[in-house]
């Protein structure tokens, strides 16, 4: 995936001269997870800036650049370290084009490293996804495989919108195939059914989908024939291949590493049991990381959503 | 003062001096010995051994021209104020006593140069072309900013404290990397605008540091009214505020505030510094607010009728009358007119304001993205219909 994505920034700045990449690290290092390596050596300082330790400064001098006409592609080191420029992301970058009325456009896109499992320190694993969901203004990506995440990244940047694009980090070293051609890439704003099922639905994003595809073949093995769906865009959601999936399968278990309280998960619950309300055969079900802070590294594999956690709900809802 | 002050490490001259350690602490009416003041409060013409050359080229047509941007930069503050006090507007945030800070500043910029200002700035959108009436949507309620961003180079006002000045730091950058910095005469510059108290913001020390790191084309223009709503300079700094630019390796300048002559020079030279190549700059302009920080505060609870008599000695407007008639002869017609000119200003404003329409549901949904969301759509749809269906009523209730 890490490779994917480099790939796909550097199509993106080949294609456009406006695009520029800046963040802590991301030049001569080619950033912590090495997914900007080489682009500096190749595009310049000027297109590749190692900027001051400052994610405030990271958003907001991104916004004036792109006020200036530029294409920013910001990248923070790591979820937890995002906060800093959460008031800029908040304040500024989300409103800019409404409080101008379109006139102002800030195609920004903030690349973060999100989700858990590498057996960090604190503040290296957290999925803050939801909190950015919420704010009007902004579209939520989270990419799950290296095809999504290479096209997912250019189509991202393409956009005029400010886009924050979660990778999961814990998946950035899995292989995969990258479709060469863009015309067979799915809208960004678009879910997709990355495994036909029957029995029950799965909707997921980021590093949860490889966890939830595991668990549909370990449940197959059972005869239970799970659909997994990868959100990928979060805010905007898409809702509609979930709802078709359940009104086949009348069963939904949604799974996300996020705590579940006011999340991507409550949301799609909420609007499911809305959309599908005489379709659905049991309650929808969540699976999520717990309502605590990220806990030392030990326990994440307690905290996190794993094989056995999802198909243990997917047990409950089909003995509804 | 004889020169801008160069950073030289080590030097002693580097470090703040224990007056100025004082002088910023007691934060008075004083700017202090290093005060660049061009106009006295009593209309004198002073002389700046390093500033004067900057304003070599005013005529009296010019010094005319800025006195009329004063008047009638007040004029519509004042008028911004009535239409509150008459439940036209929602708020107004004055900037009585700051006119020359802003008309100077903003009188010295060219129109290619971009401006980044704060939520205070009516005078310098005035010299950036912008009608007063284009501010009032902002504080009727009707928009977020209604003029011309693009044309005008008048960025939108920005209301959380200090966050324009890495957006302006940004901008900057991008004037540096398309190469549009090192000419005199082509080169251009950006100004961002913030008060005392956003000097206590992260984002305007890491606005400092960016601009530094990148040698950005930025004028910080800091207007030092002395109050952050109720809370005095003191509670800000330990430093007068132009000193802080020393600790980030650019030059600092305090100028007198409410001499617009001083306030034109001394941008005009920061500019000329940023578009040969040598920004960023740091200028506070030592000024006061006359007024409340909104017509929301009441700052007799905080502060002293005194205080504001005394500034009323060194109005912004006033001296430049009194160098007028005194030096330049400008007779009393002259400046009848200005007033005649600034009440039909006020007048215009005001039916302006009374006849602004009540924007319509649906603006609130529009412009949220360039690519439209599903879910605002639907709920624009959702909402515009149920809006519609108390058309027979008379409207929603």
């Amino acid at each position: 995936m890490a490779k994917a994505l480099n790939d796909g920034l550097r199509a993106a700045m080949e294609r456009d001269p406006r695009v520029l990449i800046m963040g802590e690290d991301v030049g001569r290092l080619g950033g912590v997870f090495r997914i900007t390596d080489g682009l500096q050596k190749d595009f310049g300082e000027q297109r590749v800036l190692d900027t001051p330790l400052s994610e405030s400064g990271i958003i907001g001098a991104a916004i004036g650049l792109a006020v200036r006409g530029f294409r920013p592609v910001c990248e923070i080191q790591f979820d937890g370290f995002v906060f800093p420029g959460f008031d800029q992301i908040v304040s500024q970058l989300a409103k800019l084009r409404y409080r101008t009325q379109g006139t102002v456009p800030v195609p920004v896109v903030v690349r973060i490293p999100f989700g858990g499992g590498i057996g960090a320190v604190e503040h290296h694993s957290e999925s803050p996804e939801s909190l950015f969901a919420h704010v009007a203004g902004l579209k939520v990506v989270a990419c799950a495989t290296p095809g999504d995440a290479h096209w997912m990244i250019q189509q991202a940047i393409a956009g005029d919108d400010p886009v924050i694009f979660f990778e999961p980090k814990r998946r950035y070293w899995e292989k995969g195939t990258v479709d060469p051609d863009l015309s067979a890439a799915p809208p960004l704003h678009s879910a997709r059914v990355v495994r036909p099922g029957s029995t029950l639905t799965v909707a997921t994003y980021g590093p949860m989908v490889k966890t939830c595809l595991e668990a549909a073949t370990a449940a197959a093995e059972d005869g239970q024939d799970l659909e997994v769906i990868d959100l990928r865009t979060l805010s905007p959601l898409d809702l509609g291949p979930v709802v078709e999936s359940v009104r086949r399968t009348g069963r939904l278990v949604v799974v996300s590493e996020a705590p579940s309280e006011s999340s991507i998960t409550s949301e799609v619950a909420a609007r499911i049991q809305q959309e599908c309300f005489f379709s659905l055969e049991a309650p929808v079900l969540r699976v999520t990381g717990f309502d605590t802070p990220y806990p030392p590294s030990r326990l994440e594999d307690d905290y996190l959503p794993d094989l056995d956690r999802v198909l243990d709900a997917v047990d409950r809802s089909l003995a509804w | 003062m004889e020169e801008p002050q160069a950073w030289v490490p080590g030097d002693p001259r580097s470090r703040p001096s224990r007056d100025q350690v004082v002088a910023g602490l007691k934060g008075t009416d004083e700017g202090g010995v290093e005060l660049v003041q061009l106009l006295t409060p009593e209309g004198e013409r002073v002389h700046h051994e390093h500033f004067d050359r900057y304003i070599a080229d005013v005529t009296l047509d010019d010094l005319t021209s800025l006195y009329r941007d004063l008047v009638l930069v007040r004029r519509a503050d004042r008028e911004g104020n009535s239409l509150q006090r008459h439940g036209e507007l929602g708020i107004w945030v004055p900037l009585l006593g700051q006119e020359a800070a802003q008309v100077g500043s903003g009188r010295a910029l060219r129109p290619s140069d971009m401006c980044f200002p704060s939520y205070r700035e009516h005078g310098v959108a005035w010299t950036r072309g912008v009608d007063p009436t284009e501010l009032l949507g902002i504080f009727r309620g009707t928009d977020h900013g209604g003029w011309d961003f693009a044309a005008r180079r008048f960025h939108p006002y920005t209301i959380v404290i200090g966050n324009q000045c890495l957006n302006a730091a940004g901008y900057a950058m991008g004037q540096r990397f398309e190469s549009k910095v090192g000419d005199r005469e082509t080169g251009e510059a950006t100004i961002c605008y913030f008060g005392d108290g956003a000097t206590s913001q992260g984002d305007v020390h890491e606005g400092f540091v960016w601009a530094a790191a990148y040698d950005a084309p930025l004028v910080f223009f800091c207007q030092n009214n002395q109050w952050a709503i109720s809370v005095p300079l003191e509670r800000q700094t330990r430093v007068p505020l132009y000193q802080r630019a020393r600790g980030y390796g650019f030059p600092g300048v305090r100028v007198d505030g409410n001499d617009v002559l001083a306030c034109l020079a001394v941008t005009r030279w920061a500019l000329d510094e940023c578009r040969t190549g040598n920004g960023p700059v740091l200028i506070e302009a030592y000024t006061y607010r006359m007024d409340s920080h909104t017509t929301s505060d009441d700052a007799t609870r905080y502060r002293l009728a005194d205080e504001v008599e005394l500034w009323k000695l060194k109005d912004p407007i006033e001296r430049v009358r009194v160098h007028l008639a005194r030096r330049h002869g400008v007779d009393q017609g002259f400046f009848d007119a200005v007033d005649a000119e600034a009440n039909e200003l006020g007048e215009r404003l005001r039916a302006f304001c009374r006849s602004m329409p009540q924007p319509g549901p649906e603006r609130m949904f529009s412009e949220v993205y360039a690519q439209a969301s599903p879910l605002v759509e639907q709920q624009r749809e959702e909402y515009l219909a149920y809006h519609a269906s108390f058309a027979d009523e008379g409207g929603r209730p």
